[in-house]
């Protein structure tokens, strides 16, 4: 697809031109910042930038941590604490990075959900939502290397219990595992290792990122009516959209500004409000916690891991036809990596052709059950592995793969839905009256 | 609709650790207290942080140590604030470090860290009030934490004074019930007793009173560093409060050409 037409940059001085016929950077850097948006984008559309902060605060608070951190099993929970104490602004920056994690899944979750409404997995950005969810694969990596690392009790269980997962794939399984920890228990090697694979990973998300990124230039941003832009010509590009700069980053720094308050209030008044009490205590390899719970942004996830258990009838007849190869524990495994995968599959299992949730009556709410099922799922994780918590986490995995697998297949044939707005311009001006429209706006 | 729905995704998000910890907690009675230290301008008592200094030292410090607190952040601000040369005298008073160069033990100097633990069983007490969850707000939601912290304090206060006075033998060991341990049963005998310690400005010496000034001096060594970082919570948040309100003015001035007269639609 061609891209939105608009004006690209042009060298003026002699020094410009040098330049821009051996390395184009100032253009590339120009199409990027004025590339022209959709002018309907609603408060949901704030995320991406939310998120992007979150990464480089994420890196930069890293970097300088790392400098005071010793990946050792006997000084690892010792340098938290000389980071907490010794390091100037040290508390400051562990507290910054730990609540960041967290600010980061909020948004990458609101941003997905907002992608799932407004049907933005849809042609032609069915990469940019695969290198999404790769982005986010690869943050789930990372923020799970990372709580390992200050060898607090929680980390060393999560570590234990996360990589034994990998213990439970048929045949390779335990190979697997030892070659991930680097012997046979969560030790030195462990630490070691995921100390480097923690730092690594950012830098493959700035990666992915940038493909996001250029994914999505490529075709456009979609919009809370999912109509596309106009293409035909620049001035009828201009009907619906405006340039990302200014409109755009003011309206995102203002987002962004008013979440880092929130933000900041959490790490300066209560910044061990989403921790666990259990990781202030050094990791003990004899001392098992009363619960081993995962980060809160796993939860959903870990629901999904043990749903399923061995009186699940899904899981015996898949058990029997594999000859039990597939076991109750690797059904388990299958079901949450299956539950991100079948995410993946958006694009092509949902198969409505209108794109916006806003004109599709009937997805509207099996999506609001949608929502729903994620929050009872990461609530249902929290929960220890008893009844009735365990009926629940089974109902709502289940709902979880229907949702994907069943509803949004047969909705696009049930469905009849709502007329979307002819373009852009009508849908921007139905919300704010089209007299002040008729010039272009200027800069 | 959608907002909506998403502001209360995210803020059930947000709510749904504290259930986590909530999850651990058992049949346990937690007290609250009403400590300085509470609440986005709590601040530590100096005075509270010498005497529970004085209680740990002359108690707890018998069996449980504090080895990653340096003896020289007593005189840091924001904590005890001891003068420097009583830190010294303090350090060389009451603890000897083994010094690999000597070969041998000397007194603790400033720069030493308080001695590990000594006594086997006895946990180290560095963190221990982050490392105690002593209450979970109403329905577990922990959502109070912003003025109550999240109860370590709490928790060692109330173990201090939830003795029962029952005692148990099991597997050769004396048991004493107590109402704030996990489970009712904990191997420390009781720590303190009315007039335990004698405080050198006559403060009230009973159980309850010491219990509390050892909670927060024991808050202190965890988060040693809390007063300065409310100070920047507050700092922080005025100035990204400043700064939301330039961005919204400006957001707005430069959308107002293309968005005309807000027309309300049906």
């Amino acid at each position: 697809m061609a891209g939105i037409p608009h004006d690209h940059y042009e060298p003026k001085t002699s020094g410009e031109k040098w330049l821009h016929s051996r390395l184009p950077v100032v253009g590339l850097l120009y199409d990027t910042i004025m590339i022209p948006t959709p002018k309907n984008l609603n408060w949901m559309w704030i995320w991406g930038i939310i998120l992007t902060f979150c990464l480089v605060l994420q890196i930069v608070t890293g970097i300088v941590l790392a400098m005071h951190y010793t990946p050792h099993v006997d000084l690892a929970f010792a340098s938290i604490e000389h980071i907490m104490r010794d390091v100037n602004g040290g508390h400051m920056l562990r507290y910054l990075h730990a609540n960041g994690a967290s600010l980061f899944f909020i948004a990458v979750y609101i941003h997905i959900f907002r992608g799932l409404y407004y049907g933005s997995y849809k042609a032609p950005r069915e990469i940019t939502w695969i290198i999404g969810m790769l982005i986010y694969l690869a943050m789930m990596a990372t923020g799970f290397l990372g709580y390992v690392l200050p060898w607090g009790q929680m980390s060393f269980w999560g570590a234990t219990v996360i990589t034994g997962l990998f213990g439970a794939i048929p045949f390779v399984g335990e190979a697997l595992q030892t070659w991930l920890l680097g012997g046979p228990a969560v030790d030195n090697a462990t630490l070691n290792r995921f100390f480097s694979l923690h730092y690594l990973l950012p830098f493959v998300i700035v990666g992915l990122v940038a493909v996001h990124i250029w994914a999505f230039h490529t075709t456009g941003n979609n919009n809370p009516t999912g109509v596309e832009v106009r293409r035909g010509s620049k001035e009828e590009a201009e009907k619906d959209t405006v340039p990302f700069w200014p409109y755009f980053v003011i309206k995102d720094l203002f987002a962004l500004a008013v979440i880092l308050t929130i933000f900041w209030a959490v790490v300066g008044f209560m910044p061990n409000y989403l921790g666990h009490p259990d990781n202030y205590i050094e990791a003990n390899p004899l001392v098992t916690p009363a619960h081993i719970v995962p980060e809160w942004y796993y939860l959903p996830f870990y629901a999904i891991l043990r749903a399923f258990t061995s009186e699940v009838w899904v899981v015996q007849i898949a058990s029997f036809v594999t000859g039990g190869i597939v076991d109750a524990k690797f059904f388990g495994v299958l079901a949450m990596f299956g539950a991100i995968f079948v995410m993946a599959l958006v694009p092509w299992l949902d198969t409505s052709n209108v794109r916006s949730g806003k004109y599709r009556p009937m997805f509207k709410w099996w999506f609001y059950l949608f929502v729903i099922d994620f929050v009872a799922l990461m609530w249902l994780g929290a929960m220890p592995a008893e009844e009735p918590y365990a009926s629940f986490s089974l109902i709502a995995s289940a709902y979880w793969f229907a949702y994907f697998l069943v509803i949004l297949p047969l909705l696009g044939v049930l469905e009849k839905p709502d007329a979307p707005p002819a373009t852009i311009e009508e849908d921007f001006d139905s919300h704010y009256g089209s007299d002040a429209n008729a010039s272009t706006p200027a800069e | 609709m959608f907002k909506k729905l998403a502001i209360s995704t995210a803020l059930s998000l947000a709510l749904v650790p504290a259930a986590v910890i909530a999850a651990g907690g058992g049949e346990q009675h937690i007290e609250d207290v009403d400590f300085s230290f509470e609440g986005p301008f709590g601040t530590y008592d100096q005075n509270q942080l010498q005497r529970g200094l004085q209680i740990y030292t002359e108690v707890c410090s018998a069996c449980h140590g504090l080895k990653y607190v340096p003896l020289r952040t007593l005189a840091d601000e924001g904590g005890p604030e001891l003068p420097m040369d009583q830190v010294r005298a303090y350090a060389a008073e009451n603890f000897e470090v083994f010094d690999a160069e000597l070969d041998d033990y000397r007194p603790a100097t400033p720069v030493d860290h308080f001695p590990a633990n000594t006594a086997i069983g006895a946990p180290d007490l560095s963190v221990m009030a982050k490392a105690r969850a002593g209450f979970h707000g109403p329905y577990g939601l922990g959502i109070n934490q912003m003025f109550k912290g999240m109860g370590g304090a709490e928790y060692i206060a109330s173990l201090l004074t939830g003795y029962t006075g029952h005692e148990k033998e099991e597997a050769g060991s004396i048991l004493y019930e107590n109402t704030a341990f996990p489970g009712g049963w904990i191997s420390m005998g009781p720590p303190l007793f009315d007039e335990h310690v004698e405080f050198r400005d006559g403060h009230a010496n009973d159980v309850h009173h010491m219990a509390e000034d050892v909670s927060a001096f024991l808050m202190w060594t965890a988060e040693p560093k809390l007063m300065a970082r409310k100070q920047a919570g507050f700092v922080g948040v005025m100035i990204l409060l400043i700064l939301s309100v330039l961005l919204y003015l400006t957001n707005k001035r430069i959308w107002a050409p293309l968005k005309g007269k807000k027309v309300k639609q049906g």
